[in-house]
């Protein structure tokens, strides 16, 4: 009987080799996919006991993780919840991390970036707590607040950056929302709020200044135009060009009107500088068939357009169309047709001018801090490109400055410092009200703070000067915050 | 059987008591690691639980230098280090409970695990030979078909989570199908050792099998049967392929014959299918195997997907113990108790865990391989292989390679049924190794058969 016993205990061996191989598969080729499973109450139970990284403006806690009584030890609270909603985002135990930092830099705030595995390390032989990386943001309280309290409860977006060093000073996008809603304990409030913001017409989860449906630029973008134009070495601000009442479009029936359906200058004919200080549609219209598509679409592209762009949260790429014939070429130079911007590139763009022609890569986080506040990892500003000579840039600096002293946007003037900014109004559905737009930077000579401002649905149909009424009060208020005034 | 003669006789009980103190320091080590991970503090229960585990093993090891000098010395210390390893995850999921250690079920496994050893030393004490079990091979008979029906009966069996394997008396419950294994093993041979020759000998050969003549199969189709009948009315499978491979298994060890092997596999197959066909909580056992994840399965039940998280979250290395949630799973300290090891120690400490199982049946099989008698062969192996395919059963149940069952993981599961059933098993085993390993052959044994035996064994091997 011994040769069955032996083959036998062959059948036993192979048993437990399908033991050890299934038990691999679990623990070792499916056990990544196993632990990223949504319902997977352990990996969600391990986030929640640890500490959770704190997003700061100027050392005071918007986002934050309390000690709680239930199964989850900690709580995410947001002391400022609608005055930064967009920024922090939400943390929710049903929905997950978005709509902001939360999701964007989630690795960092839960502790399980890379990034900190020396942390970890340190941590678990000192045997400390270990918990999640702070982060110290590039926000300018004073100007958050002002350009939250002027939007009021309009809809739309404000972005305000540094120029020099492409820092996010401002980022608020209304409606907001109050993301203490999502991150509570209860379950069904959680739920009954996540339907409630989904649902609501108005998109408060929307974060219009990244991201969103993004907008047609309007008049702002003549800055790209007669940037193209002038780096051509074509023309200069002083030169004359065609501003007629109308303008005619080859190849097709249709023209192209200013809005008061005047000549922009004596004769139709005017300069540069006047163009862009009455926001003259026909000459810029004029001026992009001269430039050329070619020449139009680099030109917006070195200001960043269609470029990704991460601040950490992704922004939605601006774009130019990729082939335009001439009256498309003519109405994209005015930033119609299907051009379309988030504020953000906008801002980039008045920023760039501001700084010499040079773009700066745009970012939200100044620092990551650990559990002491010692500071990890902290952000160096970065050059994206060149987007206009130092020459080109100071002329263009001139034009926006005749803009505000005496043209569309005498309502961002601030008394002693002198402001540079266009205005704009954009055209995005028929019969709609066009958005009100105002960029700008300030001082001009010196740039601490550049704006872009959008307002939607609030222009008055036709009326160029609408954005500056709207739109450049806004402006205004945050650039004082920040200047200081 | 002339070479275990050539052996120099060892005893080999120094050598267990080392390995025995060994295994008490590692289950001490595991203890203190839970303690300390779990409360930070030193564990309160250490010297209870640690003492009493200690002085369990070494009660258990004098005994056998008094009644089994010769008893293979692998044995108790894998046993008593997979009873204290289960003893620690209890205790664990006790502290994750927040139950104390007088509620606690640590303190209760522990008791059952001494009740378990004074049961084994008694049956080590009593039984002064395995042969005279075989006496008892139709008392064995009885009472083994008479376990397996017993949750059936009105007001005593119970439905635990769907299976009915359990009896309730009072406040006691009992898996009786534990105590069947052992007693359906003994009928087996016995019943085997007498009847082998028919079986094995008639017969006609077909495609290089030689069939059973059509009234041989009557016991195969009886056991075939039985086994229906506890998936059937029981509704549990793994109670059902463990009876029915252990008597396919020991038929085959009887007869050396692959053609039972093949009935019985497609016997098994052929009546687990018609009742997948037939019943819906087989259908369900079987969609919470095939699809864990989907909805429809998740809406039965999501002990399985738990039980597959918890592993997964162990990984290679696990948790730590004390350091996982192995209590987010239900059962998590008896069936579900190898997702909690996987979890808090990792792939490679379930792979260490599987190995002393693997150690264990090893250690029977040989026991088998050396004992001379027909019968204690039988037994020997049987035993052994119930173990096996017990731990195939569990185990596979809980990573998917099979149907989930209810049954208990031998000696690591919380379970007064389980320990009892199981430390007899290896008393069992200790008396067929004491008298394999015994230097003197008994005259009587050393006879024409085993010599016939040995020159087969001589053709057979490659």
């Amino acid at each position: 009987m011994n040769a069955p016993i032996r083959r036998l205990f062959t059948v036993v061996a192979m048993l437990f080799a399908a033991l050890l191989v299934s038990s691999t598969y679990i623990q070792f080729v499916q056990a990544k996919e196993l632990q990223q499973r949504p319902d997977n109450r352990r990996t969600l139970l391990a986030t929640y006991g640890r500490e959770r990284g704190q997003v700061l403006v100027d050392g005071s806690a918007v986002a934050r993780s309390v000690p709680s009584n239930d199964e989850l030890k900690w709580l995410r609270t947001y002391p400022q919840a609608r005055l930064y909603s967009h920024v922090t985002g939400y943390y929710s135990f049903t929905y997950g991390a978005g709509g902001g930092l939360e999701g964007a830099e989630d690795p960092l705030l839960s502790g399980q970036s890379d990034k900190l595995f020396y942390r970890r390390v340190t941590d678990m032989l000192m045997g400390r707590q270990p918990s999640g990386a702070s982060l110290e943001l590039t926000i300018n309280p004073a100007a958050q607040k002002a350009a939250d309290e002027a939007l009021g409860n309009q809809r739309g977006a404000v972005v305000a950056l540094d120029p020099r060093t492409g820092a996010i000073l401002a980022l608020v996008s209304h409606p907001a929302y109050d993301p203490g809603q999502l991150s509570g304990h209860n379950q069904s409030t959680v739920a009954a709020a996540w339907k409630r913001l989904n649902a609501d017409p108005t998109r408060p989860m929307v974060d219009r200044a990244i991201a969103g449906d993004l907008y047609p630029p309007g008049s702002t973008f003549k800055i790209v135009t007669a940037a193209a134009a002038l780096s051509s070495g074509k023309w200069t601000e002083e030169s004359v060009i065609p501003g007629p009442a109308t303008l005619d479009l080859p190849q097709t029936t249709v023209n192209l009107p200013n809005d008061d359906h005047q000549p922009c200058g004596p004769g139709g004919k005017t300069t540069l500088l006047h163009a862009l200080q009455v926001s003259c549609n026909t000459a810029f219209g004029w001026l992009g068939m001269q430039v050329g598509a070619d020449d139009f679409r680099s030109q917006a592209a070195k200001f960043g357009v269609g470029d990704p762009l991460q601040v950490p949260m992704r922004v939605t790429p601006s774009s130019v169309p990729k082939t335009l014939n001439l009256p498309q070429l003519a109405q994209s130079a005015i930033g119609q047709y299907d051009v379309r911007v988030t504020p953000l590139q906008v801002a980039m763009i008045a920023a760039a001018v501001g700084n010499h022609g040079v773009v700066m890569k745009p970012y939200l986080v100044q620092s990551v801090r650990g559990s002491d506040l010692e500071v990890i990892e902290s952000t160096q500003p970065e050059q994206v490109s060149q987007a206009v000579t130092p020459e080109v840039a100071s002329a263009l600096t001139r034009m926006m400055e005749a803009v505000v002293e005496r043209g569309t946007g005498t309502a961002a003037q601030i008394p002693g410092v002198s402001v540079a900014g266009k205005t704009g109004t954009a055209q995005h559905a028929k019969g709609a009200a066009p958005h009100a737009w105002f960029t700008s930077f300030a001082p001009a000579d010196d740039p601490k703070v550049a704006v872009a401002v959008v307002v939607e649905d609030s222009g008055r149909l036709g009326s160029e000067a609408f954005g500056g009424r709207v739109a450049a009060p806004i402006a205004k208020k945050v650039m004082e915050a920040v200047i200081g005034r | 059987m002339t070479t275990i003669s050539s052996y120099r006789p060892r005893k080999g009980r120094n050598v267990e008591l080392v390995l025995l103190l060994l295994a008490v320091a590692i289950v001490l080590l595991a203890y203190l690691n839970v303690g300390l991970a779990v409360n930070d503090a030193f564990p309160p229960g250490l010297l209870t639980h640690g003492l009493g585990l200690l002085v369990i093993a070494l009660a258990f090891h004098l005994l056998l230098r008094w009644r089994a000098s010769y008893a293979d010395p692998l044995l108790l210390p894998i046993v008593t280090l997979l009873n204290g390893l289960g003893l620690v995850m209890i205790y664990r999921l006790d502290l994750a409970h927040g139950r104390d250690l007088a509620q606690g079920l640590a303190l209760k496994q522990l008791t059952w695990s001494a009740l378990a050893v004074a049961i084994a030393a008694v049956v080590l004490v009593v039984l002064r030979d395995h042969r005279q079990l075989r006496r008892y091979t139709y008392t064995a008979a009885a009472v083994g078909f008479a376990l397996l029906v017993l949750p059936l009966v009105p007001g005593l069996g119970r439905t635990v989570y769907g299976s009915r394997i359990w009896i309730g008396l009072g406040p006691f419950s009992f898996q009786p199908g534990e105590v069947a294994k052992i007693v359906l093993a003994v009928f087996f041979a016995g019943y085997l050792v007498q009847t082998r020759d028919a079986l094995s000998l008639a017969g006609r050969k077909v495609l290089g099998l030689t069939l059973p003549r059509a009234r041989d199969l009557g016991p195969i189709l009886v056991a075939w049967l039985a086994s229906v009948g506890v998936l059937v009315f029981e509704k549990d499978l793994g109670s059902s392929l463990l009876f029915f491979g252990l008597f396919v298994a020991m038929l085959y060890v009887a007869t050396e014959r692959k053609s039972w092997i093949a009935i019985g596999l497609l016997l098994f197959c052929g009546g687990a299918y018609v009742a997948y066909l037939l019943f819906g909580h087989v259908q369900q056992r079987v969609l919470l195997w095939l699809h864990t994840f989907s909805p429809e399965a998740l809406h039965v039940s999501d002990q399985l997907a738990r039980g597959l998280m918890g592993m997964a979250n162990g990984g290679l290395l696990g948790t730590g113990l004390g350091r996982g949630r192995p209590d987010l799973t239900y059962f998590a300290e008896s069936d579900f108790i190898v997702p909690s090891f996987g979890e808090e120690i990792g792939l490679f400490g379930l792979f260490a865990l599987f190995m002393l199982y693997v150690l264990l049946v090893e250690r029977g099989m040989r026991t088998a391989l050396g004992v001379r008698d027909g019968f204690g062969k039988l037994l020997a192996a049987g035993l052994s292989f119930s173990v096996a395919l017990q731990c195939f059963v569990v185990v596979g149940g809980v990573t998917r390679v099979i149907p989930l069952t209810g049954l208990t993981m031998p000696f690591l599961s919380y379970g007064g049924s389980s320990l009892l059933a199981n430390w007899s098993l290896v008393a069992l085993l200790l008396r067929i190794s004491d008298h394999a390993r015994r230097p003197v052959p008994e005259p009587g044994e050393a006879g024409p058969t085993s010599t016939g035996e040995a020159r087969t064994e001589v053709v057979r091997m490659r």
